[in-house]
């Protein structure tokens, strides 16, 4: 642990001198990086004049396919999933154990994110108006996804010999393929995944989550802390070395109780925005249903928003990535389709509600003054239009980043985690210095630029969804038959109300 | 209300001792069954980390193997020593309520519980189990002090 410290040192002492030399080479270093990952990934065909990377049409007739082949559960199974984050199913003998609603608030705590504030409005500045509609529809669809995941994630979990548990998609593709006769495959699958979801900690759950967050300090503080990325990312990586490495789990907890209110708050002055610009809002909401099939002034046209909003929408929810199955595997369930269900209801929170909300921000803003946020995209962007009204709000807004970044990067490490012990073991020295390379990379988010961070997150997450969606397809029949079983339980009434 | 049941209600405290010996006299003269009932204190709605939600069972495992080893075992055997006939409950989850679901599934006739003596501004804050069984419960509550 010393030669750690040692080395951040030196670092620190080594970049006091080269001030901001140090973020632009690192950059020069990390763009050409990030090109050829982003290529590989998003590798384009044309359609009708618009780019279509394949692995998002990957991702659209996966959930598609989801949403019909589980019967419409996503809007068919919405109000069971309220029954049972409330707690109506609840037996009392099994209180103590992890609540639907605590494995949903942790999901969610994960998935709500940078990609809620900045990842709309990157949205917005690429595919206008109209890709919120795509966003929006894309969230929709995104909850069967999610069903399928979730429950797969609760039924193939593995329970250590320490009690505690271990599951995601590495866990259900392995054991998945076992049960259908294909073992080799299977295990091929949950490495591919494991190998995905460690390397994808590092972009979506981590570097860019960490340059937002320093995006918007610097916004607040009038752009002083230009060329001190590395200062700041050293900061935010110390923290986050504190809880994953040092297991100050305080911070942690405190965050995890603060990060719902925070989201709260923030939905709370976003509507209050929007009524502010209530003159606007039914041109802007006009605006993203035209622009959702016209496309006017998008490269691609409707099928570019189209693109747009559902690549933004994968990244905000995870709908397919499966990240949010490892945190639902921790429920002790009799039924694992009941976290599918709860699981619906991520989507519907993070992507229908809170980002349709920062869009319409976003969108009134536009429309009462077209160059309201000058240059600026990402955070920068939605800050400036809360700051029309309430110039005070980007120093919470900030805040509120912070926070969000925070908890979801601690999700993540804990996703990476799992990726990575299912690789090499729950050996501790290796646990060790997977979080290292963690904390590293929170540091490296601050220092490069947004551009080159976006690209290879982007990649590195839709990699995963590859073996993932795959996986989903061969073992949706076992999720249907659950959830066939399951609603038959409900209707002899095998499984009731307890309150 | 085939039986005479005391739930008993207790939580490792002075008040929940004095709780147990006016029990045991209780139970003594009416030949009543005592059902003694620890309430670990947790909500289905807080906010976890992940790491806390893969522990949440090996961590609630040996809560309640720690509540019948240091608080439920004692009071059992005491109460046995009198010769009464006993049973035990532990359970997760807020104590006001959980003590009266409990009451209610062991159709119990009254409860008894020790008091805190907690006074002012921590009551008034955290509230007293006592107090809001006394306003709560569906059966007579007995506070011994």
């Amino acid at each position: 642990m010393n030669r750690i410290i040692i080395a951040l040192l030196a670092t620190l002492a080594f970049a006091t001198q080269a001030q901001a030399g140090i973020d632009e080479s690192i950059n020069a270093f990390t763009a050409p990086i990030a090109q050829f990952v982003g290529t590989v990934v998003f590798f384009k065909i044309s359609v009708a004049g618009a780019q279509l990377p394949l692995v998002v049409l990957w991702l659209v007739i996966g959930a598609v396919f989801f949403t019909i082949y589980m019967g419409f559960i996503n809007l068919r199974g919405f109000k069971h999933a309220i029954e049972l984050v409330r707690g109506d199913y609840a037996d009392p003998n099994n209180s103590g154990e992890v609540s639907h609603f605590q494995a949903l608030a942790t999901a969610v705590s994960g998935t709500v994110g940078i990609g809620n504030i900045g990842g709309v409005a990157i949205a917005v500045t690429i595919g206008g108006a109209g890709a919120t509609f795509w966003l929006i529809v894309a969230g929709f669809l995104g909850m069967s996804t999610k069903f399928v995941e979730c429950t797969l994630g609760v039924k193939y979990r593995t329970e250590n010999p320490d009690g505690s548990v271990s599951g995601g998609p590495m866990y259900y593709l392995r054991k998945g393929f076992e049960e259908r006769g294909m073992p080799g495959f299977g295990k091929f699958m949950g490495t591919f995944y494991a190998v995905g979801i460690f390397i994808g900690a590092l972009g979506i759950g981590n570097m860019f989550q960490s340059n937002q967050a320093y995006v918007q300090l610097n916004t607040v503080a009038g752009g002083a802390l230009d060329g001190y990325g590395w200062l700041v990312g050293l900061i935010l990586a110390g923290v986050v070395f504190a809880v994953i490495i040092g297991g100050i789990k305080s911070i942690a907890r405190v965050t995890e109780k603060v990060v719902p209110f925070m989201a709260i708050f923030y939905c709370f002055f976003a509507i209050i925005v929007i009524l502010l610009n209530f003159s606007s809002l039914p041109m802007a909401v006009s605006n993203i249903f035209t622009g959702a099939f016209t496309g006017e002034g998008v490269a691609g046209g409707a099928l570019g928003a189209l693109i747009i909003g559902f690549q933004r929408a994968v990244f905000s929810n995870e709908a397919g990535i499966g990240s949010a199955s490892i945190a639902h595997a921790a429920v002790r369930t009799k039924e694992p389709v009941t976290e599918g269900y709860v699981s619906l209801l991520e989507p519907f929170i993070d992507t229908i509600v809170i980002c349709t909300i920062t869009a319409l921000v976003i969108g009134t803003s536009q429309v009462a003054d077209p160059n309201f946020a000058g240059d600026a995209t990402g955070v920068a962007m939605t800050s400036a239009a809360f700051e029309r009204h309430m110039s005070w709000f980007p120093v919470p807004l900030a805040f509120a980043a912070l926070l969000f970044a925070f908890s979801t990067m601690i999700s993540w490490s804990y996703y990476g985690l799992k990726g990575w012990t299912y690789l090499f073991g729950e050996g501790q020295m290796g646990q060790t210095v997977y979080k290292v390379i963690f904390c590293a990379f929170v540091a490296l988010g601050c220092i490069v630029q947004l551009g080159p961070i976006l690209d290879i997150s982007d990649a590195l997450v839709f990699l995963i969804c590859v073996p993932n969606i795959l996986g989903l397809y061969f073992l949706a029949p076992i999720v249907r038959a659950e959830m066939e079983a399951y609603k038959a339980k409900l209707e002899t009434g095998e499984i009731r109300k307890f309150a | 209300m085939s039986e005479n049941v005391i739930l008993l209600a207790i939580d490792g405290s002075s008040g929940a001792e004095r709780a147990l010996a006016h029990t045991r006299r209780r139970a003594e003269l009416g030949g009543a069954k005592v059902v003694v009932a620890y309430v670990i204190e947790w909500s289905p709605y807080s906010f976890n980390t992940p790491e806390e939600n893969a522990e949440r069972h090996s961590r609630r495992e040996s809560e309640i193997a720690k509540a019948h080893d240091s608080v439920i075992g004692p009071a059992l055997s005491y109460l046995t020593d009198g010769g009464i006939v006993v049973d035990s409950i532990v359970r997760h989850g807020n104590p006001t309520e959980t003590l009266i679901a409990v009451a209610k599934e062991t159709s119990a006739a009254q409860i008894v519980i020790g008091r805190r003596g907690q006074s002012g501004l921590k009551s008034l804050i955290f509230g007293s189990v006592a107090g809001n069984l006394i306003q709560t419960a569906p059966v007579p509550v007995m506070v011994v002090p």
